[in-house]
């Protein structure tokens, strides 16, 4: 189960034809302090590329764009109710929603670990 | 996510510069300035912290400006700076200070500023943003009468909460005594500082210019009790959020009066209409008839029913489904202290009282949100 990143911040863990989608470790830590989290709906179709979601740390909003096409199958109820775990941990407790892969060749231009901490370097 | 584009213009530093990237402080470009926006303690934390123990802030890009009587009086200074500001000068005591507005001709505000004064002359401290604005029209319309000097030699430091007298007083300075809004200068560790009991957190606290060459060691001296931590522009912006406190281009600016401002606290009577100074200071005539005759709209503060935070720039509406928007949010964010969101913004009259319900937009969906009274967090100053 490989996970893979975009030049966004946001990773995606692919199991089957359902990718779960959180932000990165390095996105929490430039946000800074997490306050609010908004989830999309589920069943919503999502466009690659939209605002899926949205992070609020105490200063601003910032929005996390659908890394994929597909429908929200999955939302993580536990992150709404408590936002500070995005900061405690980004990478795992932390995600955000699920998708239904409708196109698989949209995968091939995200990043693995290595190319995404190049990016960040 | 958002990559947050910091493509910075050269940036000023202040004289403790140094020190906030020695601390680990998060850099922003705020005012011109390379400014801290976080330590590594975080927003909420460093919010917290003033509010239970003493935090420090370096608010050196802000303009320091001494306006000196050429008369060798006081009172002719304070004389001259009324033909710019509706608050009474003359009346300020030596050793005592007061919040200020400049106005322009239509009534609306320049900048906000603190007016001491200091026996032999005034002391202003200005808003970063308009300093170099500030400097051109007291040097316009008060040489006649004034040397206008920007004391660009010294930094400007605040230490906010409950805590920050007793800091003061283990190093030495004589401010026990002192009541919120006195203000003059005074020796704090044998330097020539001016200190203030004021600020911008509700907290009570200390305002304290001190020359550029000792600011880092002062500073460290601060920073080497236990109850201070450095704090950033980020908790410095939360704290006068919950404190009801203005933000310049943001609360107020030069499309508001000080009286839709809900500022006319500030106006002291000898102003106003069958005043003993009444008038004689830009936008008179509109700020004198909104005293007198009401205001169609005015400042207010907003608490979001939900979670969600409404920010600044969030049209404000009478109910879910109207298509007119009534006013909109110009200060929004989280409260630490009130675990919640909280906002200001303007609304009509009609819709401005305390428990009046309205509705923002954000990100398409109307949010309620219910008027309230100022402050969101009550206010500690010692007076």
């Amino acid at each position: 189960m490989p996970t893979l990143y975009t030049a966004d911040h946001e990773w995606l863990r692919i199991d089957g034809d359902v990718a779960t989608v959180g932000i990165t470790d390095y996105a929490q830590s430039q946000l800074g302090d997490v306050v609010f989290v908004e989830l999309p709906k589920l069943g919503r179709q999502l466009k690659k590329a939209e605002a899926a979601a949205v992070v609020e740390s105490v200063k601003a909003a910032s929005d996390v764009y659908a890394p994929i096409t597909g429908e929200v199958v999955e939302v993580n109820d536990a992150v709404t109710g408590d936002p500070t775990l995005v900061n405690s941990d980004a990478a795992d407790k932390a995600w955000l929603f699920k998708v239904k892969i409708a196109d698989k060749s949209e995968l091939d231009g995200l990043m693995d670990a290595d190319a995404y901490e190049k990016h960040t370097a | 996510m958002d990559a947050h584009d910091t493509a910075s213009p050269p940036l000023s530093r202040t004289p403790l510069h140094a020190l906030h990237l020695a601390r680990g402080g998060k850099m922003v470009p705020f005012a011109g300035y390379d400014m801290p926006v976080q330590y590594p303690m975080g927003v909420l934390k460093e919010h917290l912290h003033t509010r239970a123990s003493a935090g420090l802030f370096d608010v050196s890009h802000m303009g320091q400006i001494a306006l000196r009587p050429k008369s060798g009086k006081v009172e002719d200074a304070a004389i001259a700076l009324e033909r710019l500001v509706p608050q009474d000068i003359v009346a300020v005591p030596q050793g005592r200070q007061r919040y200020a507005q400049f106005t322009n001709a239509a009534g609306g505000i320049l900048d906000d500023l603190m007016v001491a004064n200091f026996g032999d002359h005034l002391f202003l401290v200005v808003n970063a943003a308009c300093k170099t604005e500030d400097e051109a029209l007291l040097r316009k319309e008060l040489s006649g009468d004034c040397v206008i000097e920007v004391l660009a030699d010294r930094a400007l430091l605040a230490l906010q909460g409950p805590k920050a007298a007793e800091v003061l007083t283990r190093l030495g300075a004589d401010v026990a005594q002192m009541r919120f809004m006195d203000a003059g200068p005074r020796k704090v560790m044998g330097l020539d500082c001016f200190v203030s009991r004021s600020g911008y957190t509700g907290e009570d606290g200390f305002e304290i210019s001190v020359p550029t060459a000792d600011a880092e060691a002062f500073a460290n001296a601060l920073l080497a009790d236990a109850a201070v931590a450095p704090i950033g522009l980020g908790a410095r912006d939360s704290l006068r959020l919950e404190a009801g406190l203005c933000l310049y281009g943001h609360d107020i600016d030069t499309t508001t009066t000080p009286v839709e401002g809900d500022l006319v606290w500030s106006i002291q009577k000898s102003r106003r209409n069958g005043g003993a100074r009444a008038g004689g200071f830009p936008g008179a005539t509109a700020i004198l008839a909104q005293i007198d005759n009401g205001v169609a709209r005015k400042r207010v503060g907003l608490k979001p029913e939900g979670r969600a935070p409404v920010r600044d720039g969030a049209a404000l509406y009478v109910d879910a489904e109207a298509r007119e928007a009534i006013g909109s949010v110009t200060s929004g964010g989280f409260g630490p202290s009130l675990n919640g969101p909280i906002a200001m913004g303007y609304l009509p009259i009609s819709h401005g009282a305390a428990g009046t319900r309205v509705f923002a937009e954000v990100r398409g969906q109307r949010l309620p949100l219910t008027v309230t009274t100022l402050p969101f967090v009550p206010h500690s100053y010692q007076r």
